[in-house]
């Protein structure tokens, strides 16, 4: 049986599966709740000086059927003292000495930071973490990504932490800059531990199309606020990849951003992550969802022989490059399994208004089933996307996998098209209608 | 509605008993369960008698981690395969459905069970061990549901067990006596060996215990647990019922399911009763090919005992409903020729007889389905085991077991007739009975 248990820079739990810092994590009786369904660890709602919130606080993007793909939340940090959270995550301890309670930070001044990390150490935290991300609400104060987005004032204040911290120190980073690698340098370089992230993303969900303001609506106003769910997971995924292949970096990643199933934390661990924290999920779900994640994981685990989780990490990074190292001349072809065809038609119309016209019709109207011309189809994967049947559309290979390519050889052999009028061009010798045919198609 | 021809081959034997709840594919699984709301505290696994944890298996299916889903479901079924198949979802799992209160169709519960669990089976994947032996012994009488699930639960324990069984196949009527559209015999069969294999219990086959066998048994064995279930179809006690074309539902039912389409229906068949084996008879002698099959109950249509599904799928095949009429004699000469009738009305919750009113329907095949008998006579055998006046054993509800402390019992010979599922939960129970009762002795 493989052995669940992470070691995030030396915070332990039993297994990689945290709350995130954020309401569910929001007091001793929910931490303690999640602990005792399974969770192995909880990073506490942001602590600082209190705030105040407003009433009306999330927004909710619904696809079709699926309700809350995206989720967005003008929340700020605890709005409960600190005494309070302090004897809770003590007693939380108490119950659970070897699961993981983290204590998310965010103050302003050098003296509220070396307070509150003596604070929270000596209620027993496993470990820091420093919110550095909120994008709402925070930010105008100078806290959260206001210092997420400065790697300089990052770096600086997670000095400041360290100098009175005994314990691990994650920095949780924002999502909202263009480098994700600046801030994650700076927080290795200012000497913390790890990092987690992301944190959510900024964001409006929508308008009422009625009162005219965005949602959440709040007295008829409302602000941009973060954005997170299963939406946000193409996103996270591909910071943490950022940073599992940044070179010079080596601090341990906690992966965050979309985590519902067990699949989408291998997905995280795979790209770099350590363990995962889950928010959004939970908030819909609730705790529950540790049941189907756990057996999930291990069965993953012993399928693929993996026996730690360390084993795991960042194994799909080896296989993760820039494009110029992709191989040109692979090649792969649209194929329709005609048993398996329903006939919808979907993957005519978007090949041939939104890819390669390399999708045909049968004469015979009876008969439904498309056909694939292959001269036309360049692999681009679009039909097999939106085909509603599983294994209907396949890609297949048509190359013989002799001969590799890459833009980079090419640039070296000087192998490029360079001129508005190439010969070289990509899509040079490939066929397109003429303008006019398509016309009262 | 549907016309059958006789079935003569085996494949119009199977298409005219079609499986009413087909194997999912891949797609329809995961739409299906994409549409669970996992319910906090669900309502579906309150109604189901095993309380599976339907949210948390459909996750798992939705996560494509279907073999996981099996396990949740074995758990607490051991007949988990039959029962997606044969139990009356529309009253349990699928009834509770929240969707249901939104006139949105309910999650199809049963068929994702059979989906999951039927990959387990397929793949032939170990999801069970053996206990560590434990040195003690049980027998078990009947391998229907209770048997085998009270055998199943009492391996993982570590016991050693061996079932004796009058007939040549597991599962009692699940293949002897569900209808043939609902599971197949190769189905249900396969599911027995799956899990014989996995948890190595013995049958003993062609082995029933009579009363001489009795005293072997509580010399060899620890403890024993009787899972016998009902006898034969009771007798009316009107005239005729010795002539050749009358007989029970329960014996004609056993004939079809091992005989299948070699088995020969009247052209005009009357099926006595108005429960569910009732409107088995019916549909399954119109998917035979009978032209005329003609329900008879004494009582008014709304009285009947079978679940309102069942009627309407008997009426979907062409059976016709003759209320309110009571069988007088069985007439013919040698052979059936026809029923006499009574006509029957309600006063003030009575069932009256209307004086003058009988007359006959012809007809060349009568099955009676009018209740199993219970199995009085061979139970009376077993020392101080107490039945109540329904011929019901009785049972201590917390362990199953019965007033001769030795003795366990589940499945219908206790519940007097009722589902797969309640044999399955109450022989399950009764292994905890037995564990606890055996490591006191
Ligand atoms: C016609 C019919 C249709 C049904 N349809 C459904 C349905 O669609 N869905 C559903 O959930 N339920 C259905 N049921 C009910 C369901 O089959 C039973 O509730 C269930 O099988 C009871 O399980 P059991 O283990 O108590 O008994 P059984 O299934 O009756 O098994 C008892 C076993 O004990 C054996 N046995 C009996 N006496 C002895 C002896 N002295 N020595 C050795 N072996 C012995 C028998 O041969 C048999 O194999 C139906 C029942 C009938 C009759
Ligand atoms: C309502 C809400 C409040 C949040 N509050 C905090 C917070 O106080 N501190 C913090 O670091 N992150 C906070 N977050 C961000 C989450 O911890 C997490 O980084 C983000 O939601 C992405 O994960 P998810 O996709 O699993 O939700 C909050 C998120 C939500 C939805
Ligand atoms: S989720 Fe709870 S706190 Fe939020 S609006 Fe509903 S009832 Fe109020």
């Amino acid at each position: 049986m493989p052995d669940l248990s992470a070691n995030l820079a030396g915070i332990k739990s039993p297994n990689p599966f945290w709350l995130a810092s954020a309401p569910p994590a929001n007091s001793g009786y929910q931490v303690m709740k999640a602990f005792d369904q399974g969770w192995g660890g909880a990073v506490w709602k942001t602590l600082g000086v209190p705030v105040v919130n407003v009433s009306s606080r999330y927004g909710g993007v619904h696809y079709r059927d699926s309700r809350l793909i995206g989720f967005n939340n003008i929340e700020l940090i605890t709005d409960r003292p600190l005494k309070d959270n302090l004897r809770e995550i003590e007693e939380v301890k108490k119950h659970f000495p070897d699961h993981a309670v983290i204590a998310s930070l965010m103050v302003e001044t050098k003296e509220q930071w070396i307070q509150i990390v003596k604070d929270v150490q000596n209620a027993g935290s496993d470990g820091i973490e420093l919110n550095f991300g909120c994008p709402h609400g925070m930010c105008e104060r100078g806290m959260g990504s206001a210092v997420g987005q400065e790697p300089t004032v990052l770096k600086t204040i997670v000095g400041w932490v360290m100098e009175a911290a005994t314990i691990p120190v994650i920095v949780k980073l924002s999502p909202n800059i263009s480098h994700i690698e600046e801030p994650a340098m700076a927080a290795q370089e200012g000497g913390g531990n790890a990092v987690s992230l992301i944190n959510t993303i900024q964001s409006i969900v929508g308008v009422d199309l009625d009162s005219l303001a965005p949602y959440p609506i709040v007295d008829g106003r409302g602000t941009n606020g973060g954005y997170c769910g299963p939406a946000v997971k193409p996103i996270a995924l591909n910071m943490v990849k950022n940073l599992g292949l940044l070179k010079g970096f080596n601090l341990p990643i906690s992966g965050i951003g979309g985590i519902e199933n067990w699949r989408d934390a291998v997905e995280h661990i795979l790209l770099g992550a350590t363990n995962v924290q889950v928010c959004t999920a939970v908030m819909h779900y609730g705790f529950g969802i540790i049941r189907e994640m756990l057996p999930g994981l291990e069965s993953y685990m012993t399928e693929k022989g993996f026996n730690t989780i360390d084993e795991m990490v960042g194994k799909a990074l080896p296989n993760v490059g820039t494009w110029e190292t992709l191989n040109l001349k692979y090649d792969v072809k649209a194929k329709i399994n005609e048993e398996k065809c329903i006939g919808c038609q979907i993957c005519y119309t978007a090949c041939e208004d939104g890819a390669h016209q390399a999708i045909g019709l049968p004469e015979n109207g009876d008969n439904r089933v498309p056909y694939i011309i292959e001269d036309n189809c360049v692999g681009c994967n679009l039909c097999s996307l939106v085909c509603p049947v599983e294994d209907c559309i396949t890609m297949e290979r048509k190359d013989d996998g002799s001969e590799t390519v890459t833009w980079e050889e090419r640039t070296a052999n000087n192998d490029i098209p360079t001129t508005f009028n190439d010969e070289r061009a990509g899509g040079i010798h490939h066929w397109v209608p003429e303008p006019a045919a398509a016309l009262k198609k | 509605m549907a016309e059958y021809k006789q079935p003569t081959s085996k494949q119009e034997f199977e298409e005219n008993f079609s499986q009413i709840k087909p194997l999912m594919n891949k797609t329809e699984a995961y739409y299906e369960s994409s549409r669970c709301l996992f319910c906090y505290d669900a309502p579906c696994i309150k109604a189901c008698p095993t309380g599976i944890d339907i949210p948390l298996f459909i996750r798992q299916i939705n996560s494509d981690s279907s073999i996981g889903a099996a396990k949740t479901i074995y758990d607490s079924n051991w007949f988990g395969n039959a029962c997606g198949k044969v139990c009356p979802t529309e009253v349990l799992c699928e009834g509770a459905c929240v969707y249901n209160h939104q006139n949105v169709k309910p999650i199809d519960i049963g068929r994702l069970q059979n989906y999951a669990t039927n990959q387990a089976i397929e793949q032939n994947k170990k999801l069970f061990e053996v206990g560590e032996s434990n040195g003690k012994k049980v027998a078990i009488i009947g391998a229907g549901p209770a048997g085998i699930s009270c055998a199943c639960e009492l391996r993982t324990m570590g016991f050693e067990v061996d079932i004796f069984e009058a007939k040549d196949h597991p599962s009692g009527l699940t293949v002897y006596g569900v209808a043939p559209y609902k599971i197949t015999n190769e189905d249900a069969l396969a599911e027995m060996k799956y899990l014989q294999e996995q948890l190595g219990f013995n049958i003993k086959y062609n082995n029933p215990v009579n009363a001489d066998d009795i005293k072997k048994l509580e010399q060899n064995y620890d403890a024993i647990f009787v899972g016998i279930g009902l006898g034969s179809t009771s007798v009316l006690g009107i005239g005729g019922e010795d002539l050749e074309g009358c007989t029970g539902a329960v014996e004609f039912i056993e004939e079809l399911r091992m005989k299948h389409q070699d088995v020969k229906v009247g052209n005009k068949v009357i099926v006595l009763g108005g429960g569910n084996t009732a409107m088995d008879a019916a549909s399954e002698s119109c998917r035979l090919g009978s032209e005329d099959v003609i329900l008879a109950y004494r009582r008014s249509k709304e009285e009947m005992g079978a679940y309102d599904f069942e009627y309407d799928l008997a009426k979907s095949v062409g059976t016709k409903g003759l209320f309110n009429v009571s069988p007088v004699e069985i007439v013919g000469n040698g052979k059936v020729s026809g029923v006499k009738f009574i006509r029957t009305q309600t006063n003030n919750g009575k069932l009256e007889e209307i004086a003058g009113s009988e007359f006959v329907e012809d007809c060349d095949m009568v099955i009676k389905s009018t209740g199993q008998s219970k199995q009085k006579d061979f139970l009376s055998n077993i020392n101080g085991l107490e039945m109540d006046e329904k011929g019901r054993i009785k049972v201590n509800e917390e362990n199953y077991q019965t007033t001769n402390p030795k003795y366990f019992a589940g499945g219908d010979a206790v519940n007097g007739g009722a589902e797969v599922v309640n044999g399955a939960y109450e022989g399950k129970v009764a292994a905890f009975g037995i564990q606890i009762y055996t490591s006191k002795n």
